[in-house]
């Protein structure tokens, strides 16, 4: 190999300092959540403490934490398999051109780029003005997939189109109905990127703000709550419940890698070798 | 089923692929339509509303356009978007482009490339009001920033606009978006053929010039989806302005927040509408240099 120029060093650097500018503040609010129970929302420590992780377990904290929480959790399990499922489905159809599939498309673009607060206002007006209650499992619910779901679809995109066709028509000739090639060829071929669709629909949902503001109803989801309590709280149990959700969002995101990593190996050794020679 | 039979392209194959194609994506269109098509229609429809004090009711008026087109406040405040938009674009197309290219070009071992990648996306996938929120000890008055400052003898007193400023909204913008930029940056990266790279040396270009003259030019498709999304999340923003600008500031998002915290809904609908339609024509004028689903 031949040796590194300067560059690399000098951009090395950069990205380092870049690194640090996006972790910093949070691993900040991670040390200050420790403060002892005197402490302030900045620095100095006033000693280490529990303290304010133990405020969130007590029924006098502000709000409804873990409810939202469990909302929150819920709804971001219904969107995440709501996303795979539709996604799939939409990502197998746009594989053949269909009349109207460009007009879909661009709708689907729309939903990407569309101001948050309008999905907010217009399904809280569609749901106000026709008399239906907003709640977080049905207005919300629906606000969050004009969200998630072009994301899904994208990637859906991306991943049909390195699919190579000839998997399909060899299990075609050996005789497979639609559904067997679809159950046994395509669906395996195309597991490990679903586990990245889920991880897209289950932690969007899950940290979702603006476009739940007005559609989640009397009940609130966590980032609703935390948005409420920066309002009118002003100690470190702040950063305490900042720290353990941001904790809890980075398991998700580590089991997702990890079930990744697994089906990607998993297919690795249980397919065959035909064909490697073209991946 | 009956075993397929390679047929020639006849409009039975169209109209068939049009049947299941349209089966497949209904799940996605019905969604679409209900929380999307819908919800735009009516706010255009409420748009021409009235309101009264304690509820609004359906008009053909426009009187709401008028009050919005008739006040200054609009024109500043849609200025003050376009400055967000602008600052936090340069600022996150040159990091995210250093960075991506960092990634592509001189990191040799795929695993670093994806485990470096995937430390610039996680927070992706984390809460952004919780990282709006921990840059209070940085910027705070006796925050982390001031106190260094004091200390090394920079600054005598806390400088008083780090944190509840444009400064700060922008700091925000730029630490929760550039991640936007780089990915698609680094995605059109990788697909650059680097035989084209090796050519342009042998052929004596110079580090500087195979920047400009190759990479550049082969990563626009990257830069232009990155600019589409990181503009079109700093126009329809309104929390980030709010939160970190101590609610000194205003961006369009935050005049329609604030009338819906009215209950002026009509109001609220007017200035959506002519959001949607600003950022609608941006996006409109943006893809006509990139075609999104070749990129893919």
């Amino acid at each position: 190999m031949e040796p590194r120029p300067r560059s690399f060093y000098i951009l090395a650097t950069f990205f380092a300092l870049f690194l640090l500018f996006l972790y910093g503040p949070t691993i900040t609010i991670a040390i200050l959540s420790f403060q002892g129970p005197g402490g302030g929302l900045t620095f100095p420590m006033r000693g280490t403490s529990l303290h304010w992780f133990r405020d969130l377990f007590e029924q006098q904290a502000v709000g409804d934490i873990w409810g939202s929480f469990r909302r929150s959790f819920a709804l971001g399990l219904m969107v995440m398999v709501t996303t795979v499922v539709f996604s799939v489905m939409g990502g197998l159809a746009f594989r053949k051109k269909f009349r109207g599939s460009g007009l879909l498309f661009y709708l689907i673009i729309t939903s990407l780029v569309i101001p948050s607060i309008l999905i907010s206002l217009g399904v809280g007006l569609i749901f106000s003005q026709s008399g239906f209650e907003v709640h977080w499992s049905t207005s919300g619910f629906g606000a969050q997939l004009t969200w998630t779901l072009p994301f899904g679809l994208l990637i859906m995109f991306a991943v049909f189109n390195r699919f190579d066709k000839s998997y399909e028509e060899a299990a075609r000739d050996l005789g497979a109905s639609s559904w067997q090639t679809l159950r046994h060829v395509v669906l395996p071929i195309i597991g490990p990127s679903l586990i990245g669709v889920a991880l897209f629909g289950f932690t969007l949902s899950y940290d979702e703000f603006a476009r739940t503001l007005l559609t989640s109803g009397s009940y609130n989801t966590l980032p609703l709550e935390i948005f409420g309590m920066t309002t009118n709280v002003t100690t470190p149990v702040l950063y305490a419940l900042g720290t353990l959700t941001t904790v809890f969002s980075l398991l998700m995101i580590g089991l997702f890698l990890c079930l990744a990593l697994l089906s990607a190996r998993r297919k690795a050794r249980a397919g065959s070798d035909a064909g490697k020679g073209m991946v | 089923m009956c075993p397929s039979h390679p047929a020639p392209e006849s409009p039975n194959v169209l109209k068939n692929n049009t049947f299941v194609g349209w089966l497949m994506a209904l799940p996605i269109m019905a969604v679409l339509m209900f929380f999307l098509v819908l919800p735009i229609i009516m706010i255009v429809i409420v748009s021409f509303w009235q309101a009264t004090e304690f509820s609004i009711v359906p008009a053909f008026v426009w009187e709401n356009y008028e009050f919005l087109f008739g006040s200054n406040v609009t024109y500043r405040v849609f200025l003050n978007t376009f400055k967000y938009a602008a600052i936090t674009w340069a600022f996150t197309l040159g990091i995210g482009f250093t960075v991506a290219y960092f990634l592509a070009f001189h990191v040799r071992s795929l695993t670093w490339q994806i485990v470096l990648f995937l430390l610039c996306t996680i927070p992706f996938w984390t809460s952004n009001i919780i990282r709006m929120i921990s840059w209070i000890p940085f910027l705070g008055r006796n925050g982390i920033a001031n106190s260094t400052l004091i200390s090394w003898g920079v600054i005598d007193a806390p400088l008083e606009w780090l944190l509840f400023s444009d400064f700060a909204v922008i700091l925000a913008f730029v630490h929760l978006y550039t991640l936007f930029m780089v990915v698609p940056i680094f995605n059109t990266m990788m697909r650059i053929d680097k035989s084209l790279i090796e050519a342009a040396r042998d052929a004596g270009a110079s580090g500087a010039q195979i920047l400009w003259n190759v990479i550049i030019p082969l990563t626009k498709p990257g830069i232009m989806i990155g600019t589409i999304f990181v503009v079109t999340l700093v126009m329809g923003d309104f929390i980030t302005v709010r939160f970190m600008s101590g609610s000194q500031s205003a961006n369009v998002g935050r005049l329609i927040s604030n009338d819906i915290a009215l209950l002026a809904y009509p109001s609220a609908s007017a200035t959506a509408v002519v959001l949607l339609l600003t950022v609608l024509i941006v996006i409109g004028i943006l893809l006509r240099f990139v075609d999104i689903r070749k990129e893919l």
